[in-house]
């Protein structure tokens, strides 16, 4: 009785309730959030993570516009099926230069995150164009337009600028180079390829939409998703020593 | 009326707000003249127009007012303005019907995909958020809106704070749905589920929803009852959430102010719990305070029955409200985030089911008495069913967020079925009943068009959401088990695309639910546009206001 009796306090008072509600939801989201922040287990210590190259980076934000996370996770789960159907299960450090993340939540398609290396560039872009043309049962759209649009390198500074202030660890070098990087990239013979490859350990230089006149947002996209998984080498990572 | 002895002069809202605006219109047009994107550009447009709109609107009820600002009562009775909250219902109504449209068609994409035509603006991935979007901000963003409107006055017993500011949230609000919806469809997404909306739609939902606090925070405050009435706890809890939860997953630095595209300022891991805690919550405070507040008006209000349990109200009440917060990392389980918040997470979702069912318990229990009604008043039907579907997906979630279960049931269509059975049936059909209960009173008719309409909705719409939900059932279960199954020699027993060909009929039976859904929802609309141009003026347009339950 008396502890209801107490709550008209609360129902007589807006601000008392206003502020009781404020501090209710408040206890969950600090406990659950703020300790991934500052654990250091939370993020798993690898060899090979780096930001993306300019040219992957555009690609991703063609992913992102075109809301390929709808229907795409990136994210494998330690379970005995997806390892064998995908590869090995996805570490957070994978994901530590993602902004936003890309995990998704729904696979209508099957999961990208190590998609990279599995597939021909030539069947990436036949795929992309007209899924059905490949794979007959698919549902998925079609993007046929990626290979007509062109790619506007310019404004990859910006954008490598702002994820450098958002924490992503590109140097004044990388961002000085972005346009000439993404060129190299998107052209094997370019004279620059060498050093996008010290800048970008493992990055491949090739002319991935197979159309050598134009660099095209096809080029890009299909660049991303053939780097997707491929920066650890599981070989050499140790489960064991980041049990968590 | 009398001829006013007092003079015309504009009040310091209507000036400012006007100069505001007039600002804002400046400023889009600069903002238009340097964009980076053509996206953004035509956002600019949009903004330069609707604040010359808004300018225009605000001299126009200065120029059509009387000298004297409405009073506060008349005779002693409150002076109830309406007129945002009838803006906001026929949104509601429109956005639904537009909402559930779209979501046929993407239904329909996934059975038949020779519908993308594979044209950007029209797949799949640009579509499904315009979808989203639509049944949850646009429809129950609406229907939210203009039911706290109508709730609190009634149950403050007074006038809503503000004159302008109730139409500055509502076209506010709906500016913001125009402006998320069709950037999406050119692809100005920051592609965080059910926070697409890129930086500057961010910011002005910002602004729009604080004057929202202030606006009921000020009805509640000028108050002429004691008591908060219990409906208005889970309201204001659902704004004061909604407002964190947006603040928390959305910082963001945009690449230029004159750009669309921005980047989120967290990353990886981090960012994934910050984007569960907002979205499971925007179900959570969303999806179900909001609605909870429009069950403990309009439940016992149109069932002529007190609200159950006083007792039970405030226990589950602060239970639900510190429960659901916790729950959002049941959508990363078996993923890089740390075990210890998984389980955390699952724990806390588990332990939500009892304050769910507790607000389900006092929902069906106010019909205590007046069960004889459901067979006479569709309208009541409705709202009960829906608090019947709310128990069953408050069920059905807790026992997803266990890990073993979840481990079939993620990335499948067991989770698109769950969200359909409390967003058909929960939402959905609370947000018709509500619609249905209000219509009538806004426009002051003596009833609706007709009661019969009604029921064929009620129908055609419960036979829709039981083929959408059982094939998703059906289709999710199929594919989970599909991509575990090995054969006798240790090989993965199906490829992936084998599990794809395999969802196609229940593809196409959820688009037949989806169908019904749609034309239960366009028989709605009829209903309230007869009952507005021609039902029968009702003969007593005062209402009493509801007691508090103590």
């Amino acid at each position: 009785m008396s502890l209801m009796a107490k709550h008209a306090v609360i129902e007589k008072n807006s601000i008392i309730l206003l502020i009781g509600i404020l501090l209710v939801i408040a206890i969950g989201g600090l406990v659950e959030i703020a300790p991934l922040f500052y654990l250091k287990s939370t993020i798993e210590k690898v060899e090979g993570m780096r930001p993306y190259t300019p040219l992957e980076l555009a690609g991703r934000t063609i992913y992102v516009r075109e809301g390929c996370y709808v229907c795409h996770s990136q994210q494998v789960r330690p379970l005995r099926d997806e390892i064998e159907r995908y590869g090995h299960y996805s570490l957070a450090a994978e994901s530590m230069y993602d902004h936003p993340f890309q995990w998704g939540s729904k696979r209508t398609g099957p999961d990208l995150s190590r998609v990279g290396g599995k597939y021909s560039d030539q069947w990436h872009v036949a795929h992309l164009k007209d899924p059905r043309s490949v794979v007959p049962q698919s549902v998925m759209p079609g993007y046929a337009f990626l290979a007509r649009t062109p790619l506007d390198p310019s404004v990859l500074p910006a954008h490598m600028t702002t994820l450098r202030e958002v924490g992503v660890p590109y140097g004044d070098e990388e961002i000085a180079n972005a346009v000439a990087d993404l060129k190299a990239q998107a052209n094997p013979d370019d004279a620059g390829v060498a050093d996008l490859q010290t800048r970008y350990p493992k990055s491949i230089a090739r002319d991935y939409d197979g159309n050598p006149a134009e660099l095209t947002e096809m080029d890009a996209l299909v660049a991303y998703l053939q780097m997707l998984g491929t920066l650890v080498d599981f070989k050499l990572y140790d489960d064991k020593a980041n049990l968590r | 009326m009398a001829p006013s002895m007092v003079r015309k002069t504009m009040t310091f809202g209507e000036g400012g707000l006007a100069f505001v605006f007039v600002a804002t219109a400046l400023l889009s047009i600069v903002a238009a003249a340097k964009a980076h994107d053509a996206p953004f550009a035509f956002h600019a447009f949009l903004a330069a127009a609707a604040s010359v709109a808004a300018v225009f609107l605000i001299f126009r009820s200065y120029f059509s007012r009387p000298a004297e600002l409405p009073a506060q009562e008349i005779d002693g009775k409150p002076n109830y303005d309406d007129g945002a909250t009838k803006f906001a219902t026929i949104a509601a109504v429109f956005w639904g019907v537009a909402g559930f449209t779209v979501g046929l068609y993407i239904a329909l994409e996934l059975a038949y995909p020779w519908l993308n035509f594979d044209q950007a603006w029209l797949n799949f991935g640009r579509l499904r958020p315009l979808h989203t979007s639509a049944v949850i901000f646009a429809f129950g963003g609406n229907a939210l809106i203009a039911s706290s409107f109508w709730v609190v006055q009634r149950t403050c017993r007074t006038r809503i704070a503000g004159r302008l500011a109730p139409w500055f949230v509502v076209l506010g609000y709906n500016f913001f749905i125009v402006i998320a919806g069709t950037g999406y469809l050119l692809g100005v997404t920051q592609s965080k589920e059910y926070a697409e909306p890129e930086w500057y739609a961010d910011l002005w939902l910002t602004i729009v929803w604080v004057v929202y606090l202030l606006v009921y925070l000020g009805t509640i405050i000028k108050r002429k009852e004691p008591h908060i009435y219990v409906a208005n706890w889970f309201y204001l809890a659902f704004i004061v959430t909604i407002a964190v939860l947006h603040l928390g997953n959305n910082p963001a630095i945009p690449v230029s102010f004159f750009g669309s595209k921005s980047y989120i300022v967290w990353s990886g891991v981090q960012d994934a719990m910050f984007q569960w805690w907002y979205g499971h919550n925007a179900v959570g405070f969303f999806l179900t305070a909001g609605f909870l507040g429009i069950m403990y008006y309009f439940v016992p209000k149109r069932a002529e029955r007190p609200v159950y349990s006083y007792r039970l109200s405030i226990v589950h009440f602060w239970a639900l409200i510190f429960l659901y917060i916790w729950a959002g990392p049941h959508h990363l389980h078996y993923t890089s985030l740390p075990d210890w918040t998984q389980t955390l997470g699952m724990t806390f979702s588990i332990m939500l089911w009892m304050p769910s069912w507790g607000g389900m318990i006092n929902g069906l229990m106010t019909l205590s008495g007046a069960w004889d009604k459901l067979r006479t008043d569709p309208v009541l039907r409705m709202l009960v069913v829906s608090v019947a579907f709310y128990g069953m997906s408050t069920f059905e979630g807790p026992m997803m967020s266990i890990k073993a279960v979840n481990s079939l049931s993620h990335y499948t269509d067991w989770t698109i079925g769950h969200v359909h059975s409390g967003a058909l049936g929960w939402v959905g059909f609370i947000s018709f009943g509500t619609v249905y209960c209000m219509v009538p009173w806004l426009w002051q008719k003596r009833q609706l068009y007709s009661l019969k309409l009604v029921n064929w909705h009620f129908w055609i719409a419960t036979i829709g959401i039981v083929l959408y939900v059982s094939a998703m059932w059906v289709s999710g279960i199929l594919q989970g088990l599909m991509w575990r199954a090995y054969t006798s020699l240790g090989f993965l027993e199906y490829s992936f695309i084998e599990t794809v060909e395999a969802m196609h009929p229940f593809y196409a039976i959820r688009a037949l639910g989806g169908f019904l859904f749609v034309i239960g929802s366009l028989i709605m609309a009829y209903n309230v546009w007869m009952t507005i141009r021609s039902g029968e003026p009702a003969a007593l347009p005062a209402r009493p206001a509801m007691q508090p339950a103590e």
